[in-house]
């Protein structure tokens, strides 16, 4: 395909276009694992939200 | 599920895990329908293979304004029915607005500067948009300023209002005033003046391009809630401590 005189230009467009996508998935992806982490580590250390603390217990019943 | 549902965090969420692959799947799918048309696309008969830079910039630059919307609506959530994820929604959005705002921007630059022969020039349109950059980040700033979320939500809903006003401004910036930019060719009274072999992968682009905003916009609500939930238990953390 020949985009002529001006094919910087739009090939240029197409990377920034590309690039500012690409940040915003990682970005968001990126918050995703470390919120996760940060739930998992205060759960582990028995912190937990109120609900989740009066959650009954799952008792399996004798045979 | 009734939407009243959605106010409970903890169902949004369920919905989110279970939304997001299909809705991530539907924007690669139509992210290469798109493209594969902007390839095939002819050349403008004026602007030559210029024209290309369009699937990107006119998408954006919608988006910009639909994102400014969607915060407005959220807004109104949270200071008439203090809707619980309504300020969640407008913090979310305003970061991936930024982004296409900037988009919007960077790509006609770089398609003025062959056309017009500048990247950049004051006039009504590009100036409001320029603004509404600005505004998206004074916005970021603000949510970032505050600690509570509660007040820095309230405080974000009265300006995301206030900045709704420009909405109309840049959308009719070139029929109000005389810009260098050209006025509206696909919305407009009397149909769209885009040739139909433009026209499709630009409306293919256009829905690839609100899919990406809808599948980042729903996962960064999703870690916000999740942020929150990780804030109020260290709160609760100190206060035990």
């Amino acid at each position: 395909m020949d985009l002529g005189p001006h094919a910087g230009f739009i090939i240029g467009a197409y990377v920034v276009a590309t690039a500012v996508v690409m940040a915003l998935v990682i970005w968001v992806a990126a918050d995703h694992v470390v919120q996760k982490r940060a739930l998992a580590d205060l759960e582990r250390r028995g912190i937990t939200r109120r609900s989740a603390e009066h959650r009954p217990l799952q008792v399996k019943e004798p045979a | 599920m009734a939407l009243i549902d959605l106010a409970n965090p903890t169902r949004f969420v369920a919905l989110v895990e279970r939304a997001l692959p299909w809705l991530v799947a539907a924007t690669f799918i139509a992210f290469a329908f798109g493209l594969y048309g902007a390839y095939w696309a002819p050349d403008d008969y004026q602007q030559g293979a210029t024209v290309k830079i369009m699937f990107i910039h006119v998408p954006n630059a919608w988006l910009s304004m639909f994102v400014w919307g969607v915060m407005s609506a959220a807004a109104l959530g949270t200071l008439v029915w203090r809707h619980p994820l309504a300020d969640v929604a407008a913090k979310c959005a305003a970061p991936l607005g930024a982004a296409f705002t900037f988009l919007a921007l960077v790509t006609g630059s770089l398609w003025g500067r062959p056309m017009w022969g500048t990247y950049w020039v004051w006039d009504a349109r590009l100036t409001s948009v320029l603004v509404l950059f600005i505004m998206y980040l004074v916005l970021i700033a603000l949510w970032r300023t505050v600690d509570d979320p509660s007040r820095a939500g309230r405080a974000a809903a009265v300006l995301t209002l206030v900045g709704a006003v420009n909405l109309p401004i840049i959308k009719f910036s070139v029929d109000w005033w005389n810009t260098l930019h050209q006025p509206a060719s696909v919305f407009r009274m009397g149909g769209s003046t885009v040739d139909r072999s433009m026209l499709i992968p630009l409306a293919v682009m256009a829905v690839a391009f609100s899919l990406l905003f809808i599948s980042l916009h729903l996962a960064a609500m999703r870690n916000e809630i999740m942020r929150r939930r990780v804030r109020v238990l260290m709160l609760t953390q100190a206060e035990r401590a």
